[in-house]
């Protein structure tokens, strides 16, 4: 009765292979290279048909299923033992579930008129016999997997009580070709690597995409020109316009929280020293004074601090500035290389690249823990960590031989997944605020 | 537990997409020619002409390597720094660009300002021989044009480099 799952597997490749050609991007194989034994059991029954329209194009179900098992929290039951079928609450066999040992179990039932999809779905507590949710989620025309992410996101928050970030999206850069053929393109796509849409296509380097607060500009660096040159760019519209194309390096861009300003590192005035900019007027005002690099700056939460990489004390290491100005403050003590700072959406967790000898690898500092540090990823050129808006994962990018990858990895470093792209490069991953239903 | 989850084919994307990319080899380069062994004819009795920029062996070198994370002119460039900075001095008028670039070691936006450094690093040595500050300009590429691709050693150091470009002989 159920479609075997690499099916549905390929099913979906079909469909993101038509939505990749359709946005000229090339799309991202997702694998899951290990998994927690220890994390929650959940069972997400594959969801019924309702009405007479046609089935819906999406395996909601199997989507659900593959955004809680990457998050590293759940471990959902494989298809070949989800036994019984229930689509709805009271069709629940609930001595079926606590035999297989699970948890939780979330049954849905789909109605689609070839437009709009409309899931219910219903997460029950195996053990208590409890109903947790039973939500209504709509999507219309090409946007139907946030559909699944949605509820992924509802189920997550429910049982976890943190908000879900599966409804969000990522942008990368891909690199295909070397030298003078090298072709880059600034994408954007679903956190599951789904729905690629390329934002801008250059000869030239691209790096260091940077989200606006709102989700709708991306902030980065082209070469185009010859030089570094910072842009924003509307990702609907494609508008763009260059924020900053001074002599010498205009580089790393980032949001304010408010959106209102930019931080950058720029080096007209000799050396790369850290900015803000006022996104409504283009003044700038200069944070840091002294001849080291400094570079990568990132807003502390509530705006009111910068965290960025400086050499002055000889080797890269993270400082902490006031947004309005004042006197850098170094935070990073362990490892001979700290830089490229990613702060938790509660200020509490710094992820960053540490570098010893040949070897750099991701670690996060836990501020609350008296800075407390932790690898997540093994190295050895592991770059550009990235948080999810909820801390619950974090993108980074790695080199496999030649070729350049991405990681999405859980943030207890335990659950990793590949995100590789068909022919050439992917790098520099920055993963988007959370989006509006 | 061994999950793959393969939701992409790549065989699609080929067929689907109108171009796919091809295949581009990793070309790992022959290690740079020692710069020690290149003669340097300083030439003090004439001026350079543009001619010599093809003709002179100091002239056509066009590339000075660095150590990992450092900036400073190695004694053993001496006389390209000298040769190029005669040609800037003979010929006013003359335009150079130096490209500054680094391995990939570390992260991209820290290895720009690396870049520069290597850049700065060579613009100044030009300057102190007697070439004009407005001769020259300074691009970092940082890690984003590697001549080699390979992650070793061997590879690393023919990237640590600064490149001259002539936009003006």
């Amino acid at each position: 009765m159920r479609m075997p799952k690499i099916l549905f597997a390929l099913t979906f490749a079909s469909l993101a292979a038509l939505f990749a050609t359709q946005a000229g991007a090339q799309g991202l194989t997702v694998q899951i290279v290990n998994g927690v034994p220890s994390a929650i059991p959940v069972t997400v029954v594959p969801f019924g048909q309702q009405g007479s329209g046609p089935a819906s194009p999406v395996d909601i179900a199997q989507i659900v299923s593959m955004d809680l098992n990457r998050c590293g929290k759940f471990r959902t039951l494989p298809g070949s033992e989800v036994v019984e079928s229930p689509t709805t609450g009271s069709q629940i066999k609930f001595a079926t579930w606590q035999q297989l040992k699970q948890d939780y179990i979330v049954v849905g039932r789909t109605t689609y008129d070839g437009g709009a999809l409309k899931a219910d779905f219903e997460l029950w507590d195996v053990n208590k016999q409890q109903q947790l949710l039973g939500l209504s989620i709509t999507g219309q025309g090409s946007d139907l997997r946030r559909v699944a992410h949605q509820i992924a996101d509802q189920i997550y928050q429910k049982i976890i009580g943190v908000r879900g970030a599966f409804d969000t999206r990522i942008a990368y850069v891909t690199m295909v070709g070397l030298g003078d053929n090298a072709q880059y393109a600034l994408v954007v796509a679903d956190s599951d690597g789904y729905n690629p849409q390329t934002v801008v296509h250059s000869h030239e380097a691209l790096l260091s995409p940077a989200w606006s607060p709102n989700g709708q500009e991306l902030a980065y660096v082209s070469f185009e020109s010859g030089n570094s040159a910072i842009y924003i760019q509307n990702i609907a519209t494609g508008s763009r316009r260059v924020v900053s194309g001074r002599a010498g390096i205009n580089g790393a861009p980032r949001f304010a929280p408010d959106g209102k300003r930019l931080a950058v590192s720029l080096s007209f005035q000799g050396n790369p020293e850290i900015y803000t900019m006022d996104l409504a007027t283009g003044a700038l005002t200069r944070l840091t004074h002294n001849l080291a690099i400094d570079t990568e700056p990132r807003w502390t939460p509530d705006g009111a601090n910068v965290v960025f990489t400086s050499d002055r004390s000889g080797k890269p290491q993270l400082y902490e500035i006031p947004a309005s100005g004042g006197t850098p403050q170094r935070i990073t003590f362990q490892g001979q290389y700290n830089a490229n700072a990613s702060i938790s959406y509660d200020g509490k967790k710094i992820a960053m690249v540490q570098g010893n000898g040949n070897v750099y690898r991701i670690a996060v500092m836990d501020r609350s823990l008296g800075g407390q540090e932790t690898f997540v990823s093994p190295g050895n050129l592991d770059d550009a960590p990235s948080w999810a808006p909820n801390a619950s994962m974090l993108l980074y990018s790695a080199n496999e031989g030649p070729r350049g990858v991405l990681y999405a990895v859980s943030a207890d470093g335990r659950v990793r997944q590949r995100l590789v792209l068909g022919d050439g490069d992917v790098r520099e991953p920055a993963w988007g605020p959370y989006r509006n239903p | 537990m061994n999950a793959t989850v393969r939701v992409s084919v790549v065989a699609l994307f080929c067929l689907a997409a109108a171009a796919c990319a091809k295949k581009q080899e990793v070309k790992p380069q022959a290690p740079p020619e020692a710069p020690t062994t290149t003669t340097a004819p300083t030439n003090t009795e004439g001026a350079f002409t543009p001619a010599d920029l093809q003709s002179n062996a100091c002239l056509r070198t066009r590339v000075i390597y660095f150590d990992f994370d450092k900036s400073d002119i190695q004694s053993q460039f001496d006389n390209i720094v000298a040769c190029h900075a005669k040609y800037l001095r003979d010929r006013p008028m003359a335009r150079m660009t130096i490209e500054g670039n680094t391995d990939e070691r570390g992260t991209r936006e820290y290895n720009l300002g690396l870049g520069e450094r290597r850049g700065n690093a060579l613009a100044s040595a030009l300057e102190a021989a007697g070439a004009s500050a407005d001769q020259i300009k300074v691009v970092s590429y940082g890690e984003e044009r590697p001549v080699c691709r390979e992650h070793n050693e061997s590879c690393w150091h023919q990237n640590r480099r600064d490149n001259i470009v002539y936009t003006t002989e």
